[in-house]
């Protein structure tokens, strides 16, 4: 009924000389992990949906956007049954999400049986999202997990002098991309991290006892590639077994999900080094002001944003951009706003970015180290910017594949 | 018999009047998922055995379809006919289901539970943690039903009559079984064990051929449901999936075959509606309160509201009311 009111009022508002698209809403849908381990990153990747759609004042091509949520728990099926619903019973014309390595994968697949639908990253990160296989309405304008380490290998090695790692990540896809692009120059280099002293424990595990009994005691550091509710129960844990090899951290692990939660691992992370599409302390103006946007729109946030309200903000407010530049306009499929997403190149909160050949993002990377902020919060502190990273670490597309597929023993850094 | 005529004209009919989310997402959904739960049903309903592992086995046909058959994972995919698959599919599950019966049958309540518990967990851990045949934490992709020259089995109509059909030839199955000599033999073991043991009934063998009956039943079901996922993965035979189907079991009600299915209808309109009732961080809240609030009103499920609703009705005539007999006891039946 209510869809036949509109439509009446569209008819009307038409006759008075109005073009009917102005006054009809686009239904856009937002998916992230609002269960599970994964629950708080989740919570703070919508925010960054409303913070995109908020200094978009709700509207975008002159049509209202009218935002339908979806939740996932960071399994592949549980994103596709929420990408489902979105897509087929609330007819979503644009969705963006999700946030899961794993899930992005699982998205990209089903992307390719509703071509008129554009699907617009989250902040998953696997990277075989977009390198393999891609889908053409699929685009991530964040970046992969493999790019977020840019320049870490290379720190760890020769800054910080940690010959040989012990790895711990999660077992799937995106921390796959992780230590893989840790790895790839870390081990080129000359660095040892033996297959066997890598960790690779389920989503949502509790307890870390055996693992942190097994790890070896002949190496000079620890990497850690957990997420969420798992990097607080590791580190946790870690410290309270009596853990005292220097840490190295994936991009999430130190991130303000993990280092805004309560807890007593603050003086224990202090100083570990990590790399990030986002860093907390940048010095930049488009930084400060994305960080004081977030904090007044959201006093009960993060004390400051995390990598995946960056994400799907980036990612949203490409979407709106894109829509803005085809005025609001898919009647055709969504063909003209998908090549209008192709071809944009723009600023974000962390410099620009732009897409490659298989619409994934080239953006600036930032290696961090965790500092004790100003106001007692924990935050990572801007060591170096390595700018405009490209998927194939500047390699030509066919001479990136033959690094192989990302997996539990690649590189084998032997 | 009118009620089932008018059930069944209402459930064929059904597609004609909502759209295809509702045809696929929603209504074949909850036609597999009460299938699932009916196996359920068979074994803790007349056999007195609550088995957590019926998703186990449905998982079992759902990675057997995935690995004999095509998959886009590059992992496994053997390509047989998918008649082939889905033949070794329901009797694997159903090998599978009645091993899990040998291990389980000589337990007693939440002995059975946890013991069938144990096997759901290192399942799910064991397809998580093995890379070369079951491909870990992301499963296998890409699993296509048959086509059948211009009928595509996946499309929202036929897929929601071939889920149809199967929930309705298991429902007519159980229903049969009920009044059957085994059927009565098994809901007697149930009764008194010890006293069928003592007639000379071969107590556990009974109670693994129910398991091998509900296996064939879960198995079917997990084969609809890799074609309508399209994929596999640990997280599609995980433990909080597992007690899901017995929450659709419980909250449906265990006494009729066909409480299985409203519970199913009422679990996915939660799970996927919830989120629109309240806002985006509390709907599963809403999810477990419902469930509370069923379970609290009425011990029996949906059934057993609906029951107590038609006795309250009934109460209004003079006639003193008799005390409810359970309707499956085997005095019932003589």
């Amino acid at each position: 009924m209510s869809k036949r009111n509109l439509l009446a009022t569209v008819a009307a508002l038409s006759a008075f000389g109005l073009n009917a698209a102005q006054a009809e809403s686009l239904k856009m849908g937002a998916l992230a992990t609002l269960e599970g381990a994964f629950t708080a990153l989740g919570e703070d990747g919508m925010r960054g949906v409303q913070l995109a759609i908020n200094e978009f004042g709700g509207t975008a091509g002159g049509r209202e956007i009218e935002l339908i949520t979806g939740s996932s728990d960071a399994s592949p099926d549980s994103a596709i049954r929420a990408t489902r619903r979105l897509v087929e019973q609330d007819g979503v014309q644009i969705l963006v999400g999700p946030l899961s390595g794993s899930e992005g994968l699982a998205v990209r697949d089903y992307a390719k049986t509703q071509p008129d639908v554009t699907f617009v990253n989250g902040s998953s990160a696997a990277q075989d999202t977009t390198l393999r296989d891609p889908s053409d309405n699929f685009f991530r304008f964040s970046t992969d997990g493999a790019q977020w380490m840019a320049g870490l290998g290379e720190y760890t090695l020769n800054e910080k002098g940690y010959e040989s790692i012990a790895i711990i990540a999660e077992d799937y896809s995106f921390p796959y991309s992780l230590v893989f692009g840790f790895l790839e120059p870390y081990c080129r280099l000359g660095g040892q991290a033996k297959v066997e002293d890598r960790f690779w424990v389920p989503i949502g595990n509790k307890d870390y006892s055996s693992v942190i009994a097994s790890l070896p005691d002949d190496v000079d550091a620890l990497f850690v590639g957990l997420g969420g509710a798992d990097a607080v129960n590791f580190l946790t844990q870690y410290e309270q077994a009596g853990g005292e090899l220097p840490l190295v951290a994936g991009s999430i692990t130190v991130d303000q999900t993990v280092l805004g939660s309560k807890g007593r691992t603050r003086d224990f992370v202090i100083g570990t080094p990590s790399a990030s599409p986002i860093s907390d302390t940048w010095d930049d103006p488009r930084w400060a002001a994305f960080v004081a946007s977030y904090q007044a729109e959201f006093p009960d946030g993060f004390p400051s944003p995390s990598i995946f309200a960056h994400a799907y903000y980036v990612n949203t407010k490409a979407a709106l951009l894109a829509l803005d530049e085809v005025g609001g306009d898919l009647s055709d499929g969504g063909a003209n706003y998908r090549t209008a997403l192709s071809n944009l190149s723009f600023e974000t909160p962390t410099g620009m970015v732009s897409l490659d050949a298989r619409r994934n993002a080239i953006a600036d990377i930032f290696l961090t180290e965790v500092i004790e902020g100003p106001d007692g919060n924990l935050v990572n502190d801007t060591v170096k910017v390595t700018s405009q990273v490209s998927q194939t670490f500047g390699l030509e597309y066919e001479e990136f594949l033959e690094y192989g597929v990302v997996g539990r023993d690649n590189p084998s850094c032997s | 018999m009118g009620k089932y005529i008018v059930l069944a004209a209402l459930l064929l009919a059904y597609p004609t009047f909502v759209g295809d989310f509702f045809t696929f997402q929603i209504g074949a959904y909850a036609l597999l998922l009460g299938t699932v739960a009916l196996s359920l049903q068979v074994l803790g309903g007349y056999g007195g055995m609550v088995s957590l592992s019926q998703l186990t086995v449905a998982g079992i046909a759902g990675y057997t379809v995935a690995i004999l058959g095509d998959n886009t994972t590059n992992v496994m995919g053997l390509g047989w006919p998918w008649w082939c698959v889905v033949t070794a599919a329901i009797a694997i599950a159903a090998i599978a289901a009645s091993l899990i019966g040998a291990i389980s049958v000589r337990t007693e309540g939440i002995y059975t539970i946890m013991i069938t518990l144990a096997i759901a967990v290192s399942f799910f851990y064991f397809v998580r943690q093995n890379y070369p045949v079951f491909n870990g934490f992301t499963g296998l992709a890409g699993v296509e039903p048959p086509r059948f020259g211009a009928l595509y089995l996946r499309d929202p109509a036929p897929f929601y009559y071939l889920s149809l059909a199967i929930a309705a030839v298991f429902f007519w199955a159980v229903r049969y079984e009920r009044h059957a000599t085994f059927g009565l033999a098994l809901q007697a073991i149930r009764d008194n064990p010890r006293r069928m043991a003592a007639l000379g009934y071969n107590v556990p063998l009974h109670r693994v051929a129910a398991h091998a009956l509900a296996g064939v039943i879960a198995g079917t079901a997990g084969v609809a449901l890799v074609w309508f996922n399209g994929r596999i993965s640990p997280g599609t035979v995980g433990v909080d999936v597992a007690i899901d189907i017995l929450i659709i079991a419980v909250i449906g009600g265990m006494r009729h075959p066909i409480g299985p299915f409203i519970g199913a209808l009422v679990f996915v309109l939660l799970e996927n509606f919830a989120i629109d009732l309240i806002d985006r961080e509390r709907f599963n809240t809403v999810i477990g309160l419902c469930f509370l609030a069923i379970v609290f009103l009425s011990p029996d499920g949906l059934l057993g509201l609906f029951d107590k609703a038609r006795q309250a009705v009934r109460a209004d005539t003079p006639k003193p009311q008799e005390p409810r007999k359970h309707p499956d006891k085997l005095h019932h039946n003589r």
